[in-house]
């Protein structure tokens, strides 16, 4: 296994975020982290990016110690929910940011850097962007460009937090497909979060259910369909059957 | 009035009469207050004409103020930018102990009556005070000397920057910063790139606020200064030394300089907020 966690567990004041997870995820995999909000699965993600510290626990990537590696050394590349594209640079900056603030030994030369960008420009259908500011762009436009800027340390784990949350119904679509097409070629492993159960479902190879600080349920999308383990998995999975993201899932929740 | 007339007005627009009545008193009690005191500091300042004021600037007390005025400023301004962003950085991106406390003491500046900032300084480094005989036996002299009159200047001014940078800095929020960090950055590097671009334009509208001020600041200047004309009366100072002695003419040329110099300081903000304004509305949450 690539990737272990370990009985990770996580208090924020006195209100426990995450209540011992534990998972095990091959390379190149695909993982969704499915759950209502509070369920722990954006702290757990930050967690693997390094933005936040688990209290108790493991995590084990590539048989290294993952916990104690600090997170700008971890390459993990994170992709925000709103995105936080740096709003005073332009798009080609952005994409290069990751590339720029190496130190002098390891970092690309000047041709170099450019040509990288122009190359994950291009991988993310942005070609000719790169002079603009984020400001200037459309939702799915940033969420592409936040993907790039990711890309570009060349990462040894993709994270991301509700990557669709922000966009219409349309664009999630298209940009979900593509998504996966993306994961498959570079062969990454990828962890992203979501609330969507039909997204979570026809994304991702695994699908871990959390609920309340804890995993519920781990398995391929057909497994949680056909034997849901828990009640709330039930639920939760079949709740999203005839139901677009946008609308609220209690009234589609038919037991 | 028609009803249709009722219909098609705007729900945030006003009566005509109540805008005219708002206009006018904001206008007319700018002009009463502000603008006419302002022109009555330049027209006395001429009274002599423009060789008379000359004169006056060119005594050499007057110009020792100014020196001196100058160079306070050129110590207290870059002393509080950097603890201001030191301050506003804390307080905005990180969570700690005593952070609201730290909050308010920036604040104290601003409630505290200058004179008591000046006092402050006095009980501490003053003859009297805790420090006194220590500094007297190594021969430092703070109090009736620059040292002071900086110290003074920089309590005074402490909060310009920081007030300007922290709600900005808030509203922004941490996600630039963390995004950066994912991305390789040091924190150095985090803050040069990232959060110092993000204010540049607040941090500029504090130095030139704090910059006015620091220029300004009679109250607590006055008490650890000691009037020595010539070696540290500050340009307030000396307006108002040359104001008692009757000198009013070169007493209003000296404030008309010091006036100058805050008009410069605002039409500079005016003409970089011009100048910059696309740039300004791009670094604003969007």
């Amino acid at each position: 296994m690539s990737l272990m966690i370990d009985c990770v567990a996580k208090k924020f004041e006195r209100y426990p975020a995450l209540r011992g997870i534990s998972l095990e995820v091959s390379k190149g995999a695909f993982l969704a982290l499915l759950g209502p909000s509070g369920s722990g699965k954006t702290t757990l993600l930050r967690i693997l990016g390094g933005l936040e510290f688990a209290d108790l626990g493991q995590i084990t990537f590539e048989n290294q110690n993952w916990l104690s590696i600090p997170a700008r050394e971890r390459r993990a590349g994170f992709v925000f929910q709103h995105y936080a594209l740096f709003r005073h640079m332009t798009v080609a900056r952005n994409v290069a940011f990751g590339l720029e603030v190496r130190s002098r030994r390891t970092r690309p030369s000047r041709a170099e850097i450019r040509r990288r960008v122009d190359e994950l420009l291009a991988l993310v259908q942005l070609e000719g962007y790169g002079d603009r500011y984020p400001s200037r762009l459309s939702g799915g436009q940033r969420q592409r460009v936040a993907l790039a800027r990711a890309l570009a340390i060349e990462p040894r784990m993709l994270l991301l937090d509700e990557p669709f949350g922000a966009l219409d119904a349309k664009v999630r679509k298209e940009l979900r497909g593509w998504l996966r097409t993306l994961h498959d070629r570079l062969g990454l492993t990828s962890i992203f979060v979501t609330h969507d159960q039909e997204e979570a479902l026809e994304t991702a190879d695994l699908v871990a259910v959390m609920n309340e600080g804890k995993v519920e349920q781990i398995g391929r999308p057909d497994e949680l369909r056909h034997a849901p383990a828990t009640p709330f998995v039930a639920e939760f999975i079949n709740s999203g059957k005839s139901q677009t993201a946008d609308r609220p899932r209690l009234s589609v929740v038919n037991l | 009035m028609s009803v249709a007339a009722l219909v098609y007005r705007n729900p945030t627009q006003e009566s005509r009469a109540t805008r005219l009545a708002l206009t006018v008193l904001a206008i007319g009690f700018v002009a009463l207050f502000l603008l006419l005191p302002l022109v009555s500091v330049f027209a006395n300042g001429l009274a002599n004409g423009i060789s008379g004021a000359r004169a006056a600037l060119s005594n050499s007390d007057t110009l020792s103020s100014v020196r001196l005025t100058l160079i306070v400023a050129a110590i207290a301004v870059p002393c509080n930018v950097a603890f201001g962003i030191a301050a506003a950085w804390a307080i905005a991106k990180f969570d700690f102990r005593g952070k609201s406390i730290l909050s308010t003491l920036i604040d104290i500046p601003f409630s505290v009556s200058p004179v008591v900032s000046g006092l402050v300084y006095v009980l501490m480094f003053g003859l009297q005070g805790w420090l006194g005989p220590w500094l007297r036996d190594h021969d430092i002299r703070i109090i009736f000397a620059l040292p002071g009159i900086v110290l003074a200047t920089m309590f005074v001014t402490f909060p310009f920057v920081a007030r300007e940078l922290v709600p900005l800095m808030i509203d922004q929020g941490r996600d630039e910063e963390e995004a950066a960090v994912s991305l390789g950055a040091s924190g150095f590097k985090t803050f040069l790139f990232v959060t110092l671009p993000n204010v540049k334009w607040g941090l500029l509208y504090g130095v030139l606020l704090c910059n006015a001020r620091a220029m300004g600041e009679f109250g607590a200047v006055s008490v650890v200064s000691g009037h020595i004309r010539g070696l540290t009366n500050t340009m307030p100072l000396h307006i108002e030394v040359l104001y008692n002695d009757y000198s009013y003419a070169a007493a209003f040329a000296v404030a008309s300089l010091l006036a100058m110099l805050a008009l410069v300081t605002l039409v500079l903000k005016s003409f970089l907020e011009w100048r910059f304004a696309d740039e300004i509305a791009a670094t604003h949450r969007h």
